[in-house]
């Protein structure tokens, strides 16, 4: 199985980036085969609208069946449900102990979003 | 002949210039706040509402049972208005800009457009002025369309000549812009006959005239620009007028008395009856002056400019 982390680095020592949608890229870990990948989500930084519902998109399409992040608001966590990405809120420092705590399984799967979206 | 009040920096004096304006244009006015965010003009105007009507804009209605989830609709959409990811499809109404473009793409016809309420138009009338006024939802995040509802409602009569009352070049209508620079601004100016940029004497106020400015010529409108609190700040707006050539229809000095009565709710040529020769100013340059009077972009006759020399 493979999770998806929101980050602004490289490398798994690196703070996990709290938002979801304007997370400058998502690690990619593959739990079987402990590697990982490292996906680009520049181009939703500045989007104007719809950062969570296109990173969710993007998330999906990297093949991870969980997301373990900061936040996440009510249209990303609808999409994410809808393509059976569990989410996970952490408040771990790196992606490296945010990891640690999703294989402990002290991470709990998120029924619901857990901020407001940036309108409505 | 329409008539658009915008400004670059928001607080500068839009909604006084536009009611005043259009309290002094004559026996019939149609005033038109197209600051759909946060209509306000009513608040200065005595009159009951007299007609409502609902605005809406399309979007994507799924019929589940003829859609396989291919996904050719989330592809299309460059909004993340509709989201298939080998699922049936996710709508988010207040993303979609309602072009309908999923429903044409779908190979299996199983999109259709449904209305979707978006806000209220909603009209007045208070002494000479027609009041006509969007008011967006709140939770709507799109305000071009309502505002588009908004300006169907001009009268004909905004460019007849020949109808009673109405001057040389028609039945004023006063377009009350939202602050800034971007689409809802747009939409409200475009087709105007000529832009009144209102704006403040300070670096605030210039940095975002400038950007006003420029809105402006892009979209070919002659312009004038309106100083308002005259007497704060320096004096680079007035340097940037004279170096660009922009005429400076109007300048109303920084008078604490406007502010009370513009906190009361009243307006400015009914408290303070000295200004009404000020806004009577403007009224003409305006409407009985030539395009000449009024800047162009680049000194080129502009597509608009006939309105003006008729």
């Amino acid at each position: 199985m493979k999770i998806a982390f929101t980050t602004s680095g490289e490398t798994l020592d690196v703070a996990l980036d709290s938002r979801f949608g304007r997370a400058p890229k998502f690690l990619v870990y593959d739990l079987d085969a402990d590697t990982f990948e490292v996906i680009d989500n520049e181009e939703n930084l500045n989007a104007a609208q719809g950062a969570g519902i296109q990173a969710a998109e993007t998330v999906a399409r990297s093949g991870a069946g969980a997301l373990v992040t900061g936040h996440c608001g009510p249209k990303a966590f609808r999409v994410l449900s809808a393509a059976g990405v569990k989410v996970y809120n952490t408040d771990a420092i790196t992606v490296a102990a945010a990891l640690d705590a999703f294989r402990a399984g002290t991470l709990k799967s998120a029924e619901s979003a857990d901020v407001e979206g940036h309108w409505v | 002949m329409i008539i658009a009040v915008a400004s670059g920096k928001g607080g500068t004096g839009k909604t006084t210039v536009a009611v005043n304006l259009a309290r002094m244009l004559g026996s019939h006015v149609q005033l038109l706040d197209c600051d759909v965010e946060e209509p306000n003009d009513h608040l200065f105007l005595k009159g009951s509402m007299r007609e409502e009507e609902i605005v809406t804009t399309p979007i994507p209605q799924v019929d589940e049972s003829l859609c396989d989830a291919c996904g050719e609709c989330s592809r299309f959409c460059q909004y993340h208005a509709i989201v298939s990811l080998k699922t049936k499809p996710l709508v988010f109404p207040e993303m979609c800009h309602g072009c309908g473009g999923c429903a044409k793409v779908c190979p299996k016809k199983a999109i259709r457009e449904v209305p979707h309420r978006i806000g209220m138009v909603e009209t007045a009338q208070a002494n000479n002025i027609t009041l006509v006024q969007g008011h967006l939802d709140v939770g709507a995040a799109m305000a071009p369309p309502l505002i588009r509802a908004v300006k169907a409602r001009l009268q004909p009569a905004c460019r007849d000549a020949s109808f009673p009352g109405a001057g040389r070049n028609g039945v004023p209508a006063i377009l009350d812009a939202p602050a800034g620079t971007s689409c809802p601004v747009i939409t409200t100016i475009k087709g105007a006959d000529a832009v009144v940029l209102v704006t403040e004497p300070t670096p605030f106020g210039l940095h975002d005239l400038k950007l006003a400015v420029n809105m402006v010529r892009e979209l070919w409108i002659p312009f004038g620009v309106v100083v308002n609190r005259v007497g704060i700040g320096d004096d680079r707006v007035h340097a940037f007028c004279r170096q660009e050539g922009i005429p400076i229809l109007l300048e109303i000095p920084d008078d604490r008395r406007i502010a009370e009565a513009y906190s009361r709710g009243e307006l400015i040529v009914d408290a303070l009856p000295e200004y009404r020769a000020y806004f009577e100013r403007l009224g003409e340059a305006l409407l009985e002056r030539t395009s000449t009077d009024l800047h162009d972009a680049s000194g080129v006759a502009t597509p608009n400019a006939s309105t003006f020399q008729r």
